[in-house]
């Protein structure tokens, strides 16, 4: 298969008059982590395959503000909001998917009252529709005797109640999730949330990380499934520690459903 | 003379309530310290998060075990209290087990109390064990040692005291009216239901002068204990049993994942962004004083934050699911809110004193550590988990708020995040042009 992805800017797109359908809003570690590139190249490719009529903000494209927000600074966060609403609204954004939870979340429940409203999709529930609606193809049994689990990310899961859009798509790709003892609205944070991502943690006995690698790997999984590029960092990093890196894989959903659609 | 007894009764009552209500409105003062909260949305769902989650205890099922014994004593507490409107008639007027003429079902009535009694001694030992022997983790974290340890085995005696002299009040009194003696003997034959205290006459004395002295003994212990623990509720964190009805009401409604955007600092953020403002121009005489970003002390928090915090019955199941006290750091949510409350409680002995605050030099921040706010991961676990539906993270946040936009004071590397959002767009320090190299890479 051919590694061109079509993409598109809205700037590019505006020139030609045209709006996409909706915005990919790819997020900091989408676009500059070289893990979570993979996910966003793999996400692209499914939107490219059940094409969807997409467009990315590309270098229009800034923080959202969320790690500023739960930091505490809500001046910073309301500035870079009122600026990417302005950005947004100008090229007449309605519908927003993205690959990050925390993208997701601010838009979805913070924007609003400042001017954003726009219809907001987690990319695992874009490609839930996309399944459900037959724009993509699963080949079946692509997953055949591969144990895998699934951790929630806090700010879909917890944050907001979409346990199922991310657990129905392994469903699709045939996959019997093992779950780990701490799920849906009980699971346990990878420990990027709230901008501890970009510190040193506190004084502590081990990394949130570890912890809930630990929990992880009791599943005796092949995979790790994540639906989040913060989360995938943490947890990577937590199989590396406990080196199985060999053996367990840590991966989005969107690269689990790239590799097993036509 | 004869009356002598109903009146010590009604002083007692009256002393019992008034100062209980003298508290409550103490209170309600401090909770009104906070500033106003606007949780008046969304009534369908606020009253049904309340009758779910305080009146149907649903969180507490999260884990089976406790939930089950705190059914019991939750059930035991609101039932055997029927019990009191029939002590409360009896004590003014003189009366003995004046309800009686409901006949059968008053002795169904004083069964069931009994099993329930029974039961809830059961529980609360279990409950005791719980802390004391088996010394569950949540009971052993450092913000509960001295009082708070203290305080959840007080409430545990009194509850297994209280239990305790109703029974022996109800066998003593069985046994009276077994021995048809004074106005005890009921002509309709024995009056109440007994299953369990009838097991209990073997170790009480013939005399029927003892028995009478028990029976009143038990009778009075059972009544002044309840108007105690109702005064004593004020001091304790068992005010639960009274304000996690209010508390589920106002509590956060879904989604846990919004945390509301500052008022104050929109005004200022709308004003930059307008390109017709002037940045010069005096603000209007009616502005006030300008409001401080986020909060320093418990006047910055709105009062459902305050509420949360007289609600909170330390538990400790938000630090049992703490990603950051699970790992050993010094976070602890359960201890936010008691610190929340200590705090309050400091500022409310302070007007009780001087009349109004006077500024004492403290504020919440003396209370809770940096250390303890930087290691948050606004996960909301502890949200999630409360069974009173409290929201620890939110006040972090907004400690979190002063913290960064009064003071300046976030730890290096969040500044420099800070600042990379500022210059690049990204948290990182990565160019703003480089946004959509990942296409051809």
């Amino acid at each position: 298969m051919s590694n061109e992805l079509k993409v598109r800017t809205m700037a590019e797109l505006a020139a030609e008059g045209k709006e996409p359908e909706i915005l990919f809003w790819v997020g900091c570690a989408g676009s500059f982590d070289d893990r979570a590139k993979k996910i966003t190249r793999a996400f692209v490719k499914l939107l490219n395959k059940a094409e969807v009529d997409f467009a990315v903000l590309g270098t229009e494209e800034s923080c959202t503000g969320d790690p500023a927000k739960r930091a505490g600074n809500e001046f910073l966060f309301q500035m870079q909001a009122m600026t990417n609403i302005e950005v947004m609204n100008g090229y007449n954004v309605k519908k927003i998917v993205t690959t990050c939870p925390h993208c997701y979340n601010t838009f979805k429940n913070e924007y609003p009252d400042l001017g954003g409203k726009y219809q907001v999709f987690h990319h695992t529930e874009l490609l839930r529709s996309l399944l459900e609606e037959g724009k993509l193809k699963v080949e079946g049994g692509k997953y055949d005797g591969v144990d895998i689990t699934y951790h929630d990310p806090c700010y879909l899961g917890r944050g907001n109640g979409q346990y199922e859009a991310p657990r129905e798509v392994l469903r699709q790709l045939e996959i019997d999730i093992k779950e780990m003892k701490h799920h849906k609205e009980n699971s346990v944070c990878c420990g990027a949330g709230g901008a501890q991502m970009f510190k040193e943690a506190e004084p502590q006995k081990e990394e949130i990380f570890v912890f809930r690698t630990r929990e992880a790997l009791e599943t005796q999984p092949k995979v790790i499934a994540t639906a989040c590029a913060f989360c995938n960092t943490m947890i990577t990093d937590g199989v590396k520690f406990f080196n199985k890196e060999q053996e367990v894989k840590v991966l989005d959903i969107a690269e689990l459903l790239e590799e097993g659609t036509k | 003379m004869q009356y002598i007894d109903n009146i010590i009764f009604v002083i007692l009552l009256g002393i019992g309530i008034g100062y209980f209500t003298y508290n409550i409105k103490k209170a309600i003062r401090n909770v009104k310290l906070g500033k106003p909260s606007n949780r008046n949305d969304r009534k369908d769902e606020r009253w049904k998060n309340m009758l779910l989650k305080a009146f149907g205890q649903q969180k507490m099922f999260k884990r089976p075990i406790p939930a089950l014994l705190h059914l019991v004593v939750y059930l035991g507490f609101i039932i055997i209290n029927i019990e009191v409107i029939e002590i409360i008639i009896d004590g003014i007027f003189g009366t003995h087990r004046v309800l009686h003429p409901l006949g059968k079902f008053y002795n169904f009535l004083i069964g069931a109390f009994e099993f329930l009694a029974a039961l809830v001694i059961v529980a609360v030992v279990i409950f005791w064990i719980r802390r004391n022997v088996l010394k569950l983790l949540r009971f052993q974290n450092p913000e509960m040692k001295g009082w708070p340890k203290k305080d959840a085995n007080i409430i545990l005696y009194f509850e297994m005291v209280l239990m305790s002299a109703f029974l022996i009040m109800n066998a003593a009194d069985y046994k009276l009216q077994l021995l048809k003696y004074g106005h005890y003997y009921f002509k309709e034959g024995i009056v109440g239901g007994f299953p369990i205290s009838s097991y209990l006459i073997s170790f009480l004395p013939d005399n029927v002068q003892s028995l009478v002295m028990i029976e009143r003994g038990a009778w009075w212990f059972h009544i002044i204990g309840i108007l105690i623990f109702l005064n004593y509720l004020y001091f304790s964190k068992h005010l639960h049993i009274l304000l996690a009805f209010p508390n589920t009401y106002y509590a956060k409604l879904p989604p846990l994942g919004k945390i509301d955007n500052l008022e104050s600092v929109k005004k200022e953020v709308q004003l930059m962004m307008d390109p017709n403002a002037d940045p010069y121009a005096a603000p209007p005489e009616d502005a006030g004083e300008p409001e401080r970003f986020g909060a320093k002390d418990i006047f910055d928090l709105e009062w459902v934050y305050l509420l949360n915090a007289y609600t909170c019955t330390e538990c400790g199941r938000c630090t049992d699911v703490c990603p950051a006290n699970q790992t050993g750091k010094k976070l602890s949510p359960r201890k936010i809110m008691m610190d929340v409350r200590d705090r309050m409680e400091e500022v409310g002995k302070n007007i009780d004193k001087n009349g109004k605050f006077v500024d004492d030099g403290k504020s919440l921040l003396d209370y809770i550590s940096k250390e303890e706010l930087w290691a948050c991961t606004t996960c909301n676990a502890c949200v999630e988990e409360c069974p009173v539906e409290n929201d620890p993270m939110d006040v972090i946040i907004q400690v979190r708020r002063y913290l960064v936009m009064e003071e300046s004071a976030a730890p290096s590397e969040l500044n420099m995040m800070f600042t990379n959002i500022e210059n690049n767009g990204a948290p990182w320090q990565y160019s703003q042009m480089d946004r959509l190299n990942w296409k051809d890479e």
